[in-house]
């Protein structure tokens, strides 16, 4: 408490003093009238401890450590009083106990201290008559010690120096600053200090924040470490997926399902909304359930739901509409997105051209994180520097290869034609089967394999053909990660195969429903009338309606097309988890365990553990992601599916890639923008968008069911809605817009524009290029200028070697100077000599230790003597760099 | 006001205010972090400048240390002596330069003498191997580890001396992009 108090008191104390002293040095003898102040103020304050005193006191308590006789100076000091002038006299009485206290630490400093002091000392004895020139000085010495205060944390120097130079400078500081009446802005510059750590905290606190809500970053980071960044990049892209497919969610739940959920008409009021009664007795057996058909069917997961009224509940919400615009907005929300971050992509991937130099340095030195402090994490860090390490080794290696060119490029080739051949083989296998199977589904009496033909072919040629193109793309000795690219392309070419006959048989399953639809529309119409007309005589009471679940209806086949996709959807996410189940999991089971009672080693033998397939699961999430789209305009429960099954899979292989694979023979690094996957996904939402298109554009909606019924084209409800519900005018301006005569010149108009613009881009880039180059030019220049000034001093130091036979004294030559290395070698001896002398025979342990560890294994044996001894000096000299 | 501390004087914790990047705050919770490592050995007076030296093996078992591969290193570069035992300006000193107030030269030059494990001022080859062996915990074979050290002195090494003097390392750590973020110990 007393203690507190006398800070305080100090405090006040000084904030009294300095104006005081800032009016007394204007005088002409400040000295004197300071003097008297302090020695006024001395018996007052009632502690013999005036500030600045007792800071000195300090400066030589800390500065002097391991001095033990601290106690008695403290007592003595105070009551000298404080005098200026008295610092050269104070500075005596100093250096003596240290030179020898700290004959043993840094001679070099103390000379510098000394000649220092005298300076001060000279200008400190001409005080009183200072002139103009002298005044200015001052001015600029205390600025240059003020700037030394405010930097000192900045400096290098072991806290004991900084202290030391610190006191010295806040004393000139003190002692002049009155002289020159200037205030100080420590406060300030305090204050700042705080306010840049709060922001910086705060920013931490922010990323930190920002880090945490990003979804599984933990797990993939954890998977990275393991695995390498191509496995990891599947991930990235995994959770990329979940976010567009919430988002899509959002608008289809949102805009759809809940409006029609709140506000349409319930379940069992219309015939749309009712399962029919043949169907009613099985209509909630899971069987049927799990085939989409009973209740799920009659739901509002599915088109047919839907009603074809124009607006519905109290807020009047136009469903079809939404309906519709939602369809739309889909295809457009995804095509904006995969687009956008292609760019974003782009633009990453140029602007770290930096980092291409020095990939090897940065991994070296910047990859360890040092607020790591949790050994797991540690452990983490370890695995995934050298996997990082282990891929840019690779990527090295595979740019340094040198080989028989020719023969990689005929091996190509050959690969590529081999290839080419599988397809057109799969291609046209897969043609064949699609004709015979709209054969077999002519005849009434089809066997079992007669009907699923077409699908077990397809699955046996995506067993098949993947590990084929695989060994085929080890003929062309590609970089895994060029290799993986080839190889997603070929197994894309693949599957397209498989989509184009699942939407070959989708479309003559359409056309027959459709061309059903007049017949079945004609009954029903016939049936109700008939149902009406039958009723007899008795008019005036008119007969209820027919029950809905009796009306008959027509096929509906949009809502088909949508069981289609949602039953695909669904077996495709089972046979993912099955495979990863029984060919990861139990095969790593199967190897881990029964190893040991087996006749050859499994683990390194045939069935081992699996790797992580990269190329199959990314396609598997591409095309899934291409039926959600297809999908999900008739069946707007898709999505929601969707959803769990790709946050189901997030968890799912996670745990399994962790528990049952191994990383990659060779790692390599994900290509540094993941393109290649958002190039294939936008071509698959290309290929996906039009067939919906199609069928919105060219065919007739069901007459029965769905938000359309009654139209002749869906997109009518377009039409409908700009001329009931906007003004005139601005249905004449759609319809102006809509003209042919305005839309091909603006076509004509956005292709100019691309050209334009792909051209400039073009001719940037090739500015950029140059540039790049340049700037490696002049790299290469540089190094190679210092490169032979390096050589002139190591042949330079060599020579000083010879010269200087064993003298330790010339040693020291060579250390005080390495890098100008003058030509005048006697000059610099000579300087030596007379020098701080024998500053480096005090040196210290760890020099001798380098000695005696010299550096193993160098590349250039050729003067390993010379390169000890420069290191030596070396280190003579960094110990004395701080100063200068 | 809090200040009811009488381990140092006002005017010790104001320069170490100003040598550090330290708020007054921080230096007392250093201390007394300082203290915990040795509580018989460190007194709770240092108004005296008691001449006391925490030794290596209890610097190197603080958490924000021990799963450092670096920590021998760091705890030798800032000792007075180069042999890890700190003393409490050694240990101030070490998380000044580890604060993320901390400017990149300085940093840097820090960096550079830990990386330096010969203390030669210059990263040699053997320096290098020493910390790629740490970094990976010598999962790499020899021959990638010589590969690794020949890229980085062919990527850094400016003037072709087969090593790294401090104006290479700084040259090259002043263009990695997360060289702060990394080089750096909360506390």
């Amino acid at each position: 408490m007393s203690h507190q108090l006398k800070s305080l008191e100090e405090e006040g104390d000084k904030s009294t003093r300095r104006p005081s002293r800032k009016q007394a040095s204007t005088a002409a003898r400040p000295q004197d009238r300071h003097q008297a102040q302090s020695s006024r103020k001395e018996p007052t304050k009632g502690s013999p401890r005036p500030g600045s005193s007792r800071k000195r006191q300090v400066e030589h308590g800390s500065c002097h450590k391991g001095l033990r006789g601290q106690k008695p100076v403290k007592v003595e000091r105070p009551s000298q009083g404080r005098k200026k002038d008295q610092r050269t006299s104070l500075k005596d009485r100093r250096t003596p106990p240290k030179k020898e206290r700290e004959a043993r630490r840094k001679e070099t400093d103390k000379q510098l201290r000394k000649a220092r002091s005298t300076s001060l000392a000279s200008s400190a004895s001409t005080g009183d008559s200072l002139s103009e020139e002298e005044l200015a000085q001052i001015l600029e010495q205390v600025e240059e010690k003020k700037k030394l205060i405010s930097t000192m944390r900045n400096k290098p120097w072991p806290m004991a120096k900084k202290l030391r130079e610190l006191r010295e400078a806040q004393a000139f500081v003190e002692k002049y600053e009155g002289a020159l009446g200037k205030g100080q802005g420590k406060h300030l510059y305090a204050y700042r200090m705080l306010m840049a750590k709060k922001w910086i905290k705060f920013k931490r606190d922010f990323d930190n924040f920002k880090t945490q809500c990003i979804p599984w970053e933990m797990k993939i980071k954890d998977i990275e470490s393991h695995f390498g960044s191509s496995v990891a990049s599947y991930f990235i892209f995994l959770r990329w997926m979940y976010g567009v497919n919430l988002v899509l969610f959002g608008l289809i739940f949102g805009l759809v399902i809940i409006p029609e959920v709140l506000m349409g008409m319930p379940y069992g009021s219309i015939p749309r909304k009712t399962v029919p009664r043949a169907e009613k007795e099985k209509a909630m057996d899971f069987s049927v359930l799990w085939d989409f058909e009973g209740y799920i069917k009659y739901s509002a997961l599915f088109y047919g739901y839907y009603n074809n009224q124009r607006t519905i509940g109290w807020l009047r919400y136009r469903l079809p509409m939404a309906y519709f615009m939602v369809g739309v907005s889909v295809f457009g929300y995804s095509l904006m997105i995969v687009i956008r971050s292609m760019a974003s992509n782009t633009q990453g991937s140029t602007s770290e051209g930096e980092s291409d130099n020095f990939t090897f340095s940065f991994k070296m030195f910047t990859s360890w994180d040092y607020l790591i402090g949790n050994s797991e994490t540690a452990d983490n860090k370890y695995v995934s520097i050298t996997t990082s390490f282990k891929e840019s080794i690779v990527d090295e290696q595979e740019s340094n290869k040198e080989e028989n060119i020719h023969l990689t490029r005929f091996l190509r080739v050959l690969a590529n034609f081999l290839v080419l051949c599988c397809l057109c083989g799969s291609g046209y296998l897969i043609y064949f089967v699609v004709k015979r199977s709209q054969e077999f589904s002519k005849m009434k009496n089809a066997s079992w394999y007669e009907r699923n033909e077409v699908e077990i072919v397809m699955s046996l040629l995506g067993m098949f053909c993947p590990p084929l193109f695989e060994t085929i793309a080890a003929l062309e000795n590609y970089h895994p990660r060029t290799g993986l690219k080839w190889q997603l392309g070929r197994i894309f070419a693949l599957f397209l195969g498989n989509l184009y006959t699942f939407l070959l048989a989708l479309m003559d399953d359409v056309h027959l429903k459709l061309s059903n639809e007049e017949k079945i529309k004609n009954i029903t119409h016939w049936t109700l009338f008939n149902y009406y007309n039958s009723s007899g005589g008795n008019e005036s009471v008119p007969r209820p309606p027919p029950h809905p679940a009796d009306v008959p209806r027509g096929s509906c086949w949009e809502t088909a097309v949508g069981i289609e996709f949602m039953r695909l959807t669904v077996s495709d996410m089972l046979v993912t988890y099955l495979t990863i189940l029984v060919g990861d999991f139990l095969r790593a089971c199967f190897v881990r365990f029964m190893n040991h009672c087996w006749c050859w080693d499994l683990e390194a033998g045939f069935p081992s553990y699996a790797e992580f397939d990269i190329s199959g699961n990314v396609l598997g999430l591409i095309f899934n992601q291409g039926m959600i789209w297809m999908g999900s305009f008739y069946a707007p429960g898709l999505v929601g599916v969707n959803v769990l099954r790709l946050l189901t899979s997030m968890y799912f292989q996670c745990w399994a890639v962790m528990s049952s694979n191994v990383p990659h023979e060779r790692v390599f690094k994900a290509s540094r923008s993941n393109n290649f996957y958002m190039g294939l996904l936008l071509l698959v939402l290309f290929l996906s968008l039009l067939p919906v298109a199609y069928t919105v554009m060219s065919l007739p909606p069901s007459f029965d069911c769905g938000p359309f019924s009654g139209k002749n084209r869906m997109y009518d409800v377009l039409h409908e809605t700009i001329e009931n519900d906007f003004p005139k005018f601005l249905g004449k301006i759609f319809a102006f817009l809509a003209n042919p005569g305005l839309i091909i010149p603006a076509i004509l108009l956005m292709f100019l524009a691309i050209y334009y613009l792909n051209s400039v881009s073009k001719s940037l880039s090739r500015a950029n290029a140059q540039l790049r180059k340049k700037i490696q030019a002049l790299r290469e220049v540089e190094k190679n200028h210092k490169s032979m000034k390096g050589r002139a001093i190591i042949t330079n130091s060599e020579d000083t070697l010879k010269n200087s036979s064993k003298s330790t004294t010339q040693l020291q030559v060579a250390e005080e100077e390495p890098a100008p290395y003058s030509p005048s070698q006697n000059q610099t001896v000579d300087k030596k000599a007379q020098g701080p002398g024998s500053s480096s025979t005090e040196g210290r342990a760890s020099r001798h230790h380098v000695g005696a560890l010299p550096p193993r294994d160098r590349p250039d044996s050729g003067q390993p003597q010379p390169q000890v001894y420069t290191c030596r000096s070396a280190s003579g000299r960094s110990t004395r760099r701080p100063h200068n | 006001m809090g200040n009811k501390q009488t381990v140092f004087t006002h005017e010790q914790l104001e320069e170490y205010q100003d040598c550090t990047f330290f708020t007054r705050k921080e230096i007392m919770r250093l201390f007394y972090r300082y203290q915990d490592l040795a509580p018989q050995l460190v007194p709770l007076d240092y108004t005296t400048c008691p001449e006391v030296k925490v030794p290596y093996e209890l610097i190197g078992s603080m958490p924000e240390l021990k799963d450092n591969p670096f920590r021998q290193r760091i705890a030798q570069v800032f000792s007075q002596d180069g042999d890890g035992h700190m003393t409490l300006e050694n240990f101030l000193d070490m998380f000044s330069v580890m604060s993320e107030m901390a400017p990149r030269d300085l940093k840097a030059y820090y960096a550079f003498k830990i990386y330096d494990f010969n203390n030669d001022d210059y990263i040699c080859a053997w320096d290098l191997e020493q910390t790629v062996t740490r970094l990976t915990r010598g999962e790499l074979s020899a021959e990638e580890v010589t590969l690794v050290c020949e890229k980085v002195l062919d990527e850094a090494d400016s003037d072709h001396d087969g090593r790294l003097s401090l104006e290479d390392f700084q040259n090259m750590i002043l263009r990695a992009p997360d060289f702060l973020s990394t080089f750096h110990i909360r506390i």
